[in-house]
């Protein structure tokens, strides 16, 4: 068995990704920020990807919707979707792909409303532009969508600046779901917001997963959150994968020394108040070797002896912070 | 990893040991124009404790005044009205336009953002040599100042030899200790975080939270963290306060408060926090419940309380428990006037009906 083939949901995989590597190329040197990884997604499928600023996790987002620019390469690997191959997608493919097939939130998706448009211009927008409806039969559609997320369609009306954080948000999940697509990307969606309205988006996209039946590839920093929502997760450090699994059992069982630091870094709520470490400074992995299955299902990088050193020096290029 | 439990240092009653006193600080800014008489209340009768060698944590959400609050404390935001003692004598008064170097001596801050708060033209040893020059800690002479500075990286867990580094040739974390130890230098009582992990890449928030204990555990300094996450707070600090639109709701010893919340919104922060241990803990019908307390409780829990008669006017504070845990809990029944700051919670409440 080997990574790709495990999934949550259906065997039939929505997304496979397989040995993607991308690299920034500069005029001196360039630096590997995604380095050989492979995950896929099944039918109604969590995936998350966890792991710190500069690990990766937002570039694989970004070539799976063919967003990366310049100095930006795909270096290697393949990216498929439903059987078509993404990276050979023409541009009139790709429009299609984007949106109806794929849809992306953003980290700051609350911010990327156009502020001189109501939100229900740009709901409406979608369906004239995507699916070719009629103006009234595309703002019959967006109160609908409104009503999905849970806000109030009479917002149609209200321009950007009148909603909470919160309700822009979700307005912007509304909107990446209004043509149901099969696959949604997450990227940080509710790291500017507080926690009870976090809460609230995450129980929202759970109930608009349940019902629409979309899988999520769900982006955070945050494990405890990522243990939550997801089926599966994997964990990057530096480019690489070092450990996948079912959520729970690498909540209950992290296996490779960063992901025992990064599960680490979250003090409990509950029971007494144990030191905890974190990764300490300085200290990073290098030349990850390729997974292997440590339990049934359970993946990680083996560690040896020297592939982890306490020093200063930046030993991998794009290794995380 | 050992498993030995942290220690938490009980406050003492004895007014000696007091670092920091705020005393019905309130603050106000005004909104419209130059000839508007409105105003919003961003903080109001906020009346908080730091005893010596003590860390209490400040938490609620973005909105509810807390960096308000340690904008106040630190003199940068002049209050409106109230009193911020520090050893007992009233700085508002001493220093009545601008905080002095006395003051500054005192206490001092960490902010959230050190890529921000280090200047990128100097190195670090420029950061630490000038807290120690303007407040006289440098000793007498060169060497000392030297020794001085070594001692101050080791106390912060970084090598002596990144005295030469500039900002940029260090990590989040590297930078965020530097930060502190500049904080050090000057010796202060006192030692303000305002979300000083947030910018930081988790797996080195850890490490900065252990070194501000460690900080209070060798030198006994005092501190007021600052944060929304209500994790850290209980991993961090020996009492825990929660703010709500400008007022302190709910405080009392982090484990127990964070145990036992009275307060519907200490409930609501607390059911809100993702924790795998409990998943699947999200209840629409409970939030609303307590949504519909926050905002307009009709009952108090703690009806007939002896010490204290509930009240609707007065921010009555009602005894939670063991009277040890000082924990307490501001009345179901007060509400706090119009115009308060930190809505976070009010804007929501007529789109999340269909969810309940």
């Amino acid at each position: 068995m080997t990574v790709s083939q495990v999934s949550f949901g259906s065997h039939e995989p929505v997304l496979d990704v397989k040995n993607l590597s991308v690299k920034y190329i500069g005029d001196t040197r360039s630096t590997t920020a995604v380095d050989r990884v492979s995950f896929s997604i099944g039918t109604g499928e969590v995936f998350g990807l966890a792991g710190e600023s500069g690990c990766g996790k937002s570039t694989i987002a970004n070539s799976i919707m063919r967003l990366l620019k310049d100095p930006a390469k795909i270096a290697g690997g393949s990216i498929s979707f439903g059987g078509k191959d993404v990276l050979a997608m023409s541009p009139d493919e790709l429009r299609r792909f984007r949106w109806q097939d794929v849809a992306m939130v953003f980290q700051s998706a609350m911010n990327s409303l156009n502020p001189v448009l109501t939100i229900g211009e740009q709901i409406v927008d979608i369906f004239t532009t995507h699916a070719g409806h009629s103006r009234k039969e595309s703002l019959r559609r967006a109160g609908e969508l409104l009503e999905l997320v849970r806000i109030d369609p009479a917002r149609l009306k209200s321009y950007p600046h009148q909603l909470s954080g919160g309700m822009r948000q979700r307005a912007v999940i509304a909107m990446a779901v209004a043509l149901k697509p099969s696959l949604l990307i997450l990227d940080e969606p509710t790291t500017a917001l507080d926690v009870v309205v976090q809460q609230e988006i995450m129980a929202q996209i759970k109930e608009l997963q349940r019902e629409l039946g979309f899988s999520v590839l769900f982006i955070t920093h945050d494990m405890s959150l990522m243990v939550e929502l997801s089926h599966r997760m994997a964990v990057m450090y530096g480019g690489r994968i070092v450990e996948t699994a079912k959520a729970q059992d690498v909540y209950a069982n992290p296996r490779h020394p960063y992901t025992q630091a990064l599960m680490g870094a979250f003090p409990p709520l509950t029971g007494p108040r144990i030191p905890l470490t974190g990764l300490p400074d300085g200290v990073k992995f290098r030349n990850i070797p390729d997974l292997s299955q440590a339990a049934p299902g359970h993946f990680v990088a083996p560690v040896s002896a020297d592939a982890s050193a306490a020093d200063d020096t930046a030993i991998m290029e794009g290794a995380a912070r | 990893m050992s498993h030995a439990v942290l220690s938490s240092r009980r406050p003492s009653a004895d007014t000696e040991a007091t670092a920091l006193e705020v005393r019905g600080l309130g603050k106000s800014f005004p909104i419209g124009g130059l000839f508007s008489r409105e105003s919003v209340r961003a903080l109001h009768g906020v009346d908080l404790t730091i005893g010596r060698g003590e860390i209490v944590a400040l938490v609620g959400e973005s909105g509810s005044g807390k960096s308000t609050l340690a904008r106040c404390v630190a003199r940068l935001e002049r209050p409106s009205s109230g009193a911020i003692l520090i050893d007992g004598v009233d700085v508002l008064k001493r220093d009545r336009f601008q905080a002095s170097r006395a003051f500054r001596s005192q206490l001092q801050m960490v902010f959230q953002d050190p890529f921000g708060s280090l200047n990128p033209a100097h190195r670090v040893e420029h950061f630490l040599r000038r807290s120690l020059a303007i407040h006289r800690k440098g000793g007498s002479s060169e060497t000392e100042t030297q020794q001085r500075l070594e001692e101050l990286m080791t106390t912060v867990g970084l090598q002596a030899d990144m005295l030469n580094s500039y900002p940029h040739e260090l990590s989040g974390g590297q930078r965020q200790r530097v930060a502190i130890a500049r904080a050090l230098a000057v010796e202060p009582q006192v030692i303000l975080a305002d979300e000083p992990t947030s910018m930081l890449d988790v797996s080195v928030r850890i490490g900065v939270l252990n070194l501000m204990r460690k900080l209070r555990d060798e030198q006994g300094t005092s501190m007021l963290y600052i944060t929304h996450d209500l994790a850290s707070a209980r991993y961090l600090a020996d009492r825990t306060a929660v703010m709500f639109a400008g007022e302190l709701v709910e405080e009392g010893e982090s484990l127990d408060l964070l145990a036992n919340p009275a307060h519907p919104y200490t409930q609501l922060l607390v059911s809100a926090v993702p924790d795998p241990a409990r998943a699947g803990s999200y209840d629409p019908v409970r939030r609303a419940e307590l949504r519909q307390a926050v905002m307009a409780s009709t009952t108090c829990a703690f009806d007939g309380d002896p010490n204290q008669a509930c009240s609707a006017e007065e921010p009555v504070r009602h005894g939670v428990g063991d009277p040890e845990n000082l924990h307490w809990v501001r009345c179901h029944l007060y509400r706090p006037q119009a115009g308060a700051g930190g809505h976070a919670l009010a804007t929501e409440p007529t789109d999340n009906k269909a969810s309940a």
